[in-house]
């Protein structure tokens, strides 16, 4: 479809969002108490942040919560009776105000959900997923999109993306048909796009991402992976703050005799990961463990997915409680 | 911090120690764990007001062990860690130099375990007076409000188990909440689950938690859960006059009989 500039008012934003919330569930940012930022299902107008760096968590959790039922059981004498979830009453969601690296994170979650067998799951919640993004005006330290192929105004993966003018008003940019549509519940107020340049943060990149995929081929048995992990405390922080890890584990739970199997996150940081039933783990140690991360995102993933599987947002490093800088060790991986 | 940085090339030169576990400026102008190896090294060490990583948790890690006779910058809340994990006989006082340092930020001469013992018995082991605060006004709520607090604040974590992986004490290579066969709490993160973990990670270090509040810091999402630890451990003291961390032959007050335990719980 072609898309389209618009000028959307900072007080029509007001009216789109009371007309999106009549319909639907819109996950939008809000400044905590603590002052991190978090989504939260329908806030009051007001409450919502536009000028936010990057909120704890990403927003994964929309096509990948973190827990999903897959089935529920009763179990009988001698065999179980099982009861799938039905996929098709998981509403319409729309996601308002991310930043380009998260909406940028649907299309790598996709490359692994989607890889051979489409995952029910996640296809039906990203289908019913609208992306409202909304362009960085400023960034921190810890932000790195530009450094492996995004950009603060990239517009991958969102339905429609705003960025902000001088002025305070928006720029939307209609993208998708479901950006359309969108639209469409308030069409009058989408004005004609004046001749305005839009605010963008000035991200300076760090890294070349093909040159640490190509480093990475023969860095396998490298020192650089123990010298640089030893602080590394084996929390699954950096997994679950992350936009596109994906890893899950299986529980089945039962209460009397009926039970569900759910998936829920896990993290190749922690010891359990990939110990095997014999007592044998294959990645005995933390810097196993850390090298799995980069390598995974870095060289695993461009070589099956053909996607990247990191966009840049920093939540890790941000997040990390010793300070293992995603960013800062890519930099030095493409020198080694 | 010049003699921090003599003192540990001095240890690596003559080969005291293979590895110094200190601190280095990290990104950000934060401060991060480091291990230096090399003397050479030496300079990278920092010790100022960021550097407040318990850093007693990595003389348990296999790959850091691996390295030989540790060296570790060690401030109070170190110290008092090192005192549980000798008691505990997860680390050896001969396989360890401690490099103390003083409230002041000065470096101190711990020659053994008793000289430091000596430094523990004369320093003040209060915990944090924003702790305290919180703990207070916790303290002033009623059950159900207490509940309801808690009930919010857990219902935000991810259990990721930075809590656990940042604490010294948490050590087992084996936690119980891995087992899933059967499950001992919910694997999932709910806020039933949460608080399951939370209750079960603070009853396991009642008594041993010498209230350092790392927990609470690495948690990516800010749970003041360094509260129930703390608060466990002032309990601790004043039912039992005990503080973790004080002396390299503590007995866990929890699991042990003692004759002159209260039993004022039984009717």
């Amino acid at each position: 479809m072609e898309t389209t500039k618009k000028l959307i008012r900072k007080k029509s934003l007001e009216k789109l969002y009371a007309a999106l919330s009549m319909s639907r569930k819109v996950y939008a940012p809000v400044v905590a108490d603590d002052n991190r930022v978090e989504y939260k299902y329908n806030p009051e107008f007001s409450a919502i942040t536009f000028d936010h760096i990057q909120s704890t968590l990403s927003v994964k959790n929309l096509v990948f919560p973190k827990v999903e039922n897959l089935i529920y059981f009763t179990n009988h004498k001698t065999e179980s009776s099982v009861t799938e979830v039905d996929v098709s009453r998981i509403p319409e969601v729309v996601l308002w105000g991310a930043h380009p690296c998260d909406a940028a994170a649907y299309d790598v979650l996709r490359s692994i959900f989607c890889w051979d067998t489409k995952d029910q799951f996640f296809s039906k919640r990203l289908e019913k997923l609208t992306v409202i993004g909304l362009a960085c005006h400023q960034s921190d330290d810890y932000c790195f999109c530009t450094s492996v192929g995004l950009a603060p105004d990239s517009a991958k993966g969102s339905d429609i993306l705003l960025s902000r003018l001088k002025s305070g008003d928006y720029q939307a940019e209609i993208l998708t048909e479901k950006g359309n549509a969108v639209a469409g519940l308030s069409p009058g107020l989408f004005e004609a796009m004046p001749d305005e340049g839009v605010l963008t943060a000035d991200v300076k990149a760090r890294f070349d991402y093909r040159e640490v995929t190509k480093k990475l081929t023969g860095a396998f048995k490298h020192p650089f992976w123990v010298a640089n992990s030893l602080r590394c405390i084996g929390c699954g922080a950096c997994a679950y703050v992350c936009p596109t890890c994906a890893c899950f584990d299986i529980q089945d739970e039962t209460r009397g005799l009926n039970g569900r199997r759910y998936r829920s996150w896990d993290s190749c940081g922690f010891g359990l990961f990939t110990l095997h039933t014999s007592g044998h783990n294959p990645r005995e140690v933390q810097s196993q463990r850390w090298r799995q991360r980069i390598m995974h995102k870095f060289s695993y993933m461009p070589d099956r997915n053909e996607s990247l599987g990191c966009v840049g947002c920093g939540r890790c490093s941000r997040g990390c409680p010793v300070d293992m800088n995603i960013a800062e060790q890519l930099t030095a991986l493409q020198t080694i | 911090m010049n003699s921090l940085i003599a003192r540990a090339k001095e240890l690596l030169e003559n080969k005291s120690v293979q590895v110094i576990i200190g601190y280095e400026a990290g990104s950000n102008g934060i401060a991060r764990p480091a291990f230096i190896s090399d003397p050479k090294d030496a300079e990278k060490l920092i010790y100022d007001d960021r550097c407040i990583q318990n850093l007693a948790l990595y003389l348990t890690k296999h790959e850091v062990k691996h390295f030989g006779k540790m060296g570790i910058v060690a401030a109070l809340p170190v110290m008092r860690s090192i005192m549980m994990l000798i008691s505990e006989q997860q680390v050896f006082a001969e396989n360890i130099v401690v490099l103390g340092i003083s409230s002041d930020g000065s470096l101190l001469d711990m020659a053994d375990i008793g000289v430091m013992k000596g430094y523990i018995g004369k320093a003040d082991l209060g915990n944090p007076a924003k702790d305290e605060e919180l703990i207070a006004r916790l303290n002033k709520l009623t059950p159900a409000e207490k509940f309801e607090y808690w009930q919010n604040e857990l219902s935000k974590c991810i259990k990721c188990y930075a809590c656990r992986q940042s604490c010294p004490m948490c050590y087992c290579t084996r936690c119980s909440v891995e087992c899933n066969q059967p499950q001992w709490i919910p694997v999932q993160s709910n806020t039933h689950g949460n608080m399951e973990w939370h209750i079960l990670r603070a009853m396991h270090l009642a008594g041993r938690c010498i209230s350092c509040g790392e927990c609470g810091r690495a948690c990516p999402v800010n749970i003041p859960c360094h509260l129930l630890t703390m608060h466990l451990a002032d309990q601790v003291h004043h039912h039992f006059k005990v503080h973790a961390g004080t002396s390299d032959k503590m007995s866990s007050v929890l699991s042990t009989f003692d004759p002159s335990d209260k039993e004022s719980f039984i009717i």
